[in-house]
């Protein structure tokens, strides 16, 4: 049966060749021509900010390629003009770093607590987890809004931070990697005398580390990119994050569309840095999720 | 003291004092705010003075036609995404899978790369690319075609054109990599076996591929479902704020938005956000009845 197989299989493949090669220039022209649609609007627009903005303003984005007219003006302000678009970077960092890092704690030992133990209360729980996820985060904010106010934490980072440390998606992602790890080592720690939660920390933590890589990825993107809810919270200017900022930006006056343009460009460029040097990570984190669930 | 010292770090504590951070943002962002949305729509709330009007935010929506339109975009906008980010993407997927496709890598890299910006970056680059004047992308685009320029968010079908153009441009590669994720786990002799009973590339699609990435389907249809019922950022970001002519960019989120933060019509607004998650929950189980997950789940 086995030989049968293989001898059809290799009949197969050395029919094919002639074929296979074809397909393999038709779908590798496809994805090209697919790659080049998709990176085309970031071209653009690269290409764009080396341009004054008021042909922006004047004429969109446009496809005219004049390199005659390119200039580093737009950067040159960016970096060294009067303007917030460096407070607003700054803001947007400290927002993501602390937000990560207090995100991927917290959820790293909920998601512990959920797949490490076994008691009555442990799929009630994880069902609570499951049912946030159902319920649009765009109906619970004007409440939440309201309650940001009654707390006093308008205007304010732990405000923002706040709602979304226990974000449902991240500790689902923990607990699926952590139930496939074994849970032999948490009795050989008992037996060496470690307490519950120096398992936890120094024994468990070392292994989950890709886990981690994983999650710092992704919701480093989603606060570095996040909007709406900042948007609420936040209402000094010197406060804003980078989205909010660019988004005032997007009124014609003055030299703004040269900082918009530019600015754009620019706050792509940490995420785009990150991508390039940890891709797998940014797939891994967000694939686990429709595999398993 | 000690005692409690000894219980807190004992095995059968350990776990809810490990959860405990959930419980608590569970019961102060989820459940307080959910709660309080629902009290709120059968109120009138004006600074100082909240009044109890039972169901009248409830019979206001049935007669507010700018509600109604919202709807209705939000409804056109979702399945249109339906139609455009699960079979392209799920096909996208299966060629990429194919062993005859060079450079994997980097085809996948260039996909993804939208979804790494955010709405405002992505928002803006489209809004300009759309822009009406002679010389934007999109009208230098058509005038090779011959056709004259649009104004092309002034007017629904276009406008829609450009919404949907940016969902496909952030979300087309994610999907893709989902339904990769999917297919990675098809054990490949199925594949084999097939071959050998002669069965050509479509038969193989249609009867091992697609059954066997339902998981994954229902996975992005769920997600779908949802992010286009919500949406709002894409369509405030392409008309610079909450105001498009004759509401044709107007959704259920912006809706409420325009209400509730605007207007600072908190009851009205929440009863706006309760319809929605009605709705959204409603889909969601018919769809997952129809996919017949809830009797898996019973066996």
């Amino acid at each position: 049966m086995e030989r049968v197989h293989n001898i059809s299989f290799e009949k197969n493949k050395m029919g094919m060749t002639a074929k296979n090669r074809i397909a393999s220039a038709i779908l590798t022209a496809f994805f090209t021509v697919l790659g080049i649609v998709v990176v085309f609007p970031f071209v653009t627009a690269v290409l764009a900010s080396f341009r004054p903005g008021q042909e922006l303003i004047r004429y969109g984005l446009s496809i005219k390629l004049d390199f005659s007219e390119m200039t580093f003006n737009n950067y040159k302000y960016l970096f060294t003009g009067e303007h917030s678009y460096f407070v607003w970077f700054k803001n947007s960092m400290v927002l993501t770093v602390i937000s990560v890092v207090l995100t991927l704690i917290i959820c790293y030992f909920v998601a512990y607590g959920l797949s490490m133990y076994d008691y009555k209360l442990k799929n009630l729980l994880f069902f609570l987890v499951i049912a946030t996820m159902m319920v649009p985060f765009e109906i619970l904010m004007l409440p939440l809004y309201q309650e940001m106010i009654d707390l006093k934490l308008i205007n304010t980072t732990a405000g923002v931070i706040l709602p979304g440390l226990c974000g449902a998606s991240t500790i689902f992602f923990f607990r699926q990697y952590m139930i496939g790890l074994p849970r032999e080592l948490l009795d050989a720690g008992r037996i060496d005398g470690a307490t519950e939660f120096g398992i936890c920390i120094r024994i468990m933590l070392p292994i989950t580390k890709p886990a981690f890589a994983a999650m710092a990825i992704l919701s480093g993107m989603g606060a570095w990119n996040s909007m709406l809810w900042p948007l609420l919270v936040y209402r000094d200017a010197d406060k804003f994050t980078l989205p909010i900022g660019l988004n005032t930006l997007l009124t014609p006056y003055g030299n703004n569309y040269d900082l918009l343009i530019a600015g754009s460009c620019f706050a792509i460029l940490p995420i785009f840095i990150l991508f390039l040097c940890f891709q797998s990570y940014f797939i891994d984190g967000m694939t686990a999720g429709a595999v398993k669930g | 003291m000690e005692k409690l010292k000894k219980l807190l770090y004992s095995q059968k504590a350990a776990p809810y004092i490990l959860v405990l951070p959930f419980i608590l943002s569970f019961a102060f962002f989820w459940i307080y705010p959910l709660f309080s949305t629902v009290k709120m729509s059968f109120q009138s709330i004006l600074p100082g003075e909240v009044e109890w009007i039972g169901l009248k935010n409830y019979s206001k929506l049935l007669k507010d036609t700018a509600f109604h339109t919202a709807i209705r975009n939000s409804f056109e906008y979702m399945i249109w995404t339906l139609v455009l980010l699960i079979p392209f993407p799920m096909i996208y997927a299966c060629f990429m899978d194919s062993r005859l496709v060079k450079l994997k890598g980097l085809y996948k890299a260039l996909l993804y790369l939208p979804a790494l910006t955010s709405v405002v970056v992505a928002g803006t680059i489209f809004r300009l690319m759309f822009s009406e004047m002679e010389g934007s992308q999109m009208n230098q685009f058509i005038s090779w075609f011959g056709l004259e320029p649009i104004k092309w968010l002034k007017v629904k079908s276009t406008s829609y054109f450009a919404l949907l153009t940016i969902a496909c441009w952030r979300w087309t590669g994610v999907n893709m990599l989902y339904f990769l994720a999917g297919l990675k786990n098809i054990d490949s002799g199925l594949y084999e076996s097939a071959e050998i009973d002669g069965a050509n590339g479509l038969k193989k699609f249609i009867y091992i591929t697609m059954p066997l990435l339902k998981p994954t389907t229902i996975y992005v249809l769920t997600i779908s479902v949802y992010a286009g019922l919500a949406m709002f950022l894409e369509s405030f970001m392409l008309w610079n704020g909450n105001s498009s002519p004759n509401n044709i960019g107007l959704t259920i989120v912006g809706y409420l938005y325009r209400r509730g933060i605007e207007k600072n019509q908190l009851g009205y607004a929440s009863a706006v956000g309760l319809v929605l998650l009605v709705i959204a929950l409603s889909i969601n189980v018919i769809q997952l009845f129809m996919n017949g997950t809830f009797k898996k789940e019973g066996k």
